[in-house]
């Protein structure tokens, strides 16, 4: 029910995007008095909002003379809120500190110049030391950063119901492709849904664990430089695996709640899903599905995949011309914090960007996110806008959406292929 | 002196809105063509005058090709089944049935309802899954024991887009009623009265004198739902979001825009819908002002 809120209530706001709305939002300007801070996110959701209203606190208690304004927007995974932010940006009319997606995603912003370098703040902050080197690696821009990390999530997390896979006679998680697909037979034949699948979007959710799983993380990592390859017969052995593992999908639910929660209730065993899903089976009713973790629901890395992190993140950005850039920088200095971070993450339900993270606050799942987090290679998500901008991300869930038609591997590769040419990154 | 005090009150009364249009529509539309044959592939670049490249270039695509191809059989279907609906329905209410007024309301109350929300419990209704996971109509069907019934809906490849238009007709056909009432409505008691004395069965009434006068009112209401067909956008967003399976025109336009930020690609894909909308607009325009010239 959320998701349909969330979406009547984006397509209530592109109605109206075109007006002068922004217009009220603006803080006072000049000297004296409060300023406003315009924080604009798509952090509507249960868990989210509550993350940032605690960091909204300590904001105030650090800047008396700020005021916190909330300019979020709903609707999961920022579409409608982008594209509102896109049609400000471009009258010049900036909020003062925008949510993005850590990574790539920010490249268009960062080629219409809208957005400002925000090293001087890794310095002063010494964030350098705090964040993960593989993440700040994958993050620079020709040694430039432009945005503060405030959470972490990982992509590459297969969720899965331990009854039904004892039923079916599975005894042990996969661990491999191979092992993985032996499992889902094994599903298959006990009359289970072996792999729950979503909207078009979560089959290239699963398309980035399995290319991760099927290449090792350094050729997956690769796929996103100069050098990448994506005629070779790797590739067409990842996407000849993915064929497989798709073809045990079952019919595809509307997003992945309804997908997660036929593993929660035993109509199927797997689903390969995002972290922000353990919130889902986790938390009480309203909410979550009130699952108990390890019996009800378990979790492992997807197939093959283990001791590689594919992560994403949503961070802070300091837009060009941003009417109180005082302010937008404190709030940076407070989505950087360590305080801050361990102030939202508990709350969202994901795990702090910082190396030096209070390790007591996170428990069950996310302790063990933490760990890999701290441990892992790193690598970037796909869908989730960390290693390709959002044209290459659009031209991969077309091809994507044509194959789950066509199951035609041949003609997925080259498109993808035709999509990293044409990408522009 | 006198002629133009004939002609200036009414041109300046007309004028305010002669300029928001002229501005607004016309203005707004050349400047989408003018986009539409530049190479603006993003949002960053002047981009140059490349003539009509992108509107060539759209059908190597095969995204593009299949939102057509949604579309056209969208639009069929929409089409038919609304008019064969509507129709119907006035039909049977022109029989004077008793409280035909509170019929009437009932058939039109979808007309009042956007087609976000008409598509938010479609969605529901026309849930894919089957057997023990299904809800909405499968579940019915699975309930009736009508088993065979239940389908993939509109993530059916082939003919989802024709479960997609099944809300549309829902919705649209209560209207329909209306126009074809106001229609039947319209037919003088005096032609059927000549038809029956002549010895017309009362089918041949409606055959041969009936149907014929109601040739301007179907035209009508097949050129209000071909601009709705063609245009759809809200009812496949609430329904479906842009996933492949429906992709129709103007979805493909929303995320050429929005999420691949290709300017000139999205200008172009407006331009084919404005083009094909006035396929069905200009046509009935011509016709029209030829009718009143006429009378």
């Amino acid at each position: 029910m959320a998701a349909v809120a969330a979406t009547v209530a984006g397509l209530l706001t592109l109605t109206a995007c075109g007006g002068g709305d922004g217009g009220a939002a603006q803080g006072t300007r000049g000297g004296g008095g409060e300023k406003k801070v315009e924080v604009f996110s798509w952090w509507t959701g249960p868990g989210e909002a509550d993350g940032l209203k605690a960091m909204r606190e300590i904001f105030q208690k650090n800047n008396a003379g700020l005021e916190f304004f909330d300019a979020a927007v709903a609707g999961g995974s920022g579409d409608k809120a982008r594209a509102l932010l896109a049609t400000k940006l471009q009258a010049g009319d900036p909020p003062d500190t925008f949510q993005g997606h850590a990574g790539a995603e920010l490249q268009g912003y960062i080629k219409a110049g809208q957005l400002e370098p925000v090293n001087f703040l890794y310095d002063e902050l010494k964030l350098k030391e705090v964040f993960p080197q593989q993440l700040i690696d994958q993050i620079s821009v020709q040694g430039d950063i432009y945005s503060v990390p405030v959470n972490i999530h990982r992509s590459n997390v297969m969720w899965f119901n331990p009854g039904v896979l004892k039923e079916a006679g599975v005894a042990e998680v996969p661990k491999t492709i191979p092992e993985f697909v032996t499992a889902l037979d094994k599903v298959k034949k006990a009359g289970k849904v072996p792999l729950a699948i979503g909207s078009e979007w979560t089959m290239v959710h699963l398309l980035e664990s399995v290319l991760l799983g099927s290449l090792d993380t350094d050729a997956y990592n690769a796929l996103w430089t100069a050098n990448a390859d994506w005629s070779g017969p790797a590739v067409t052995k990842a996407l000849n695996d993915f064929k497989t593992v798709l073809s045990y999908a079952g019919d595809p639910a509307d997003d992945w709640q309804p997908a997660a929660k036929q593993v929660a209730d035993g109509q199927a065993a797997f689903t390969i899903m995002g972290d922000w899903a353990y919130g889902y089976f986790h938390n009480p009713p309203d909410g979550g599905l009130g699952k108990k973790s390890k019996t009800d629901f378990d979790w492992a890395p997807s197939p093959g995949t283990a001791g590689t992190f594919m992560w994403l993140s949503d961070s802070f950005t300091l837009p060009k011309g941003a009417p109180n850039r005082d302010g937008a920088v404190a709030w940076l200095k407070v989505a950087a914090s360590k305080e801050g971070q361990d102030a939202f993450n508990p709350k969202k339900g994901s795990i702090p960007a910082r190396k030096d993270a209070d390790t007591s606050l996170y428990t069950d799942y996310l302790a063990d996110a933490l760990k890999d987090w701290g441990s892992n290679k790193l690598a970037g998500s796909i869908q989730h806008g960390v290693v390709v901008n959002d044209a290459w991300r659009t031209a991969i869930n077309e091809a994507v959406g044509l194959f789950h038609e066509d199951k035609d591997v041949a003609a997925l590769q080259s498109s993808l292929a035709e999509a990293a040419k044409n990408s522009g990154q | 002196m006198t002629r133009v005090r004939r002609w200036l009150p009414g041109l300046l009364l007309v004028m305010p809105s002669l300029v928001a249009v002229g501005v607004f529509v016309y203005g707004m539309l050349g400047w989408n063509f003018r986009l539409a044959m530049t190479d603006r592939h993003d949002e960053v670049s002047e981009g140059s005058f490349v003539g009509l490249d992108n509107f060539f270039s759209l059908w190597s695509q095969k995204p593009w090709v299949i939102s057509v191809h949604h579309a056209i059989v969208f639009t069929a279907v929409f089409v038919l089944g609304a008019l064969a609906l509507g129709w119907l329905l006035a039909f049977l209410m022109e029989k004077g049935i008793r409280g035909e007024g509170t019929f009437r309301a009932v058939y039109l109350f979808p007309m009042a309802v956007s087609f976000v929300a008409t598509g938010v419990v479609w969605r529901w209704l026309m849930n894919s899954a089957r057997d023990e996971r299904a809800v909405g109509l499968n579940r019915l069907f699975d309930g009736l024991g009508l088993d065979a019934l239940q389908w993939g809906w509109f993530r059916d490849q082939d003919w989802g887009m024709a479960a997609m238009a099944i809300p549309a007709i829902w919705q649209i056909s209560g209207y329909v009623m209306a126009l074809f009432l106001a229609g039947f409505r319209g037919v003088p008691e005096e032609l059927r009265e000549a038809a029956r004395v002549d010895g017309c069965a009362e089918w041949q009434v409606y055959r041969h004198v009936v149907l014929p006068l109601l040739r301007p009112v179907t035209l009508s209401a097949l050129i209000i739902l071909g601009h709705i067909s063609l245009k759809v956008f809200d009812l496949i967003v609430a329904v479906s979001g842009k996933q492949i399976v429906t992709y129709v025109p103007a979805i493909s336009m929303w995320v050429a825009v929005f999420d691949s930020h290709d300017p000139a690609k999205g200008a172009a894909i407006a331009s084919y819908i404005v083009l094909a909308v006035s396929i069905f607009v200009v046509p009935y325009l011509v016709w029209s002002l030829r009718r009143e010239k006429r009378s």
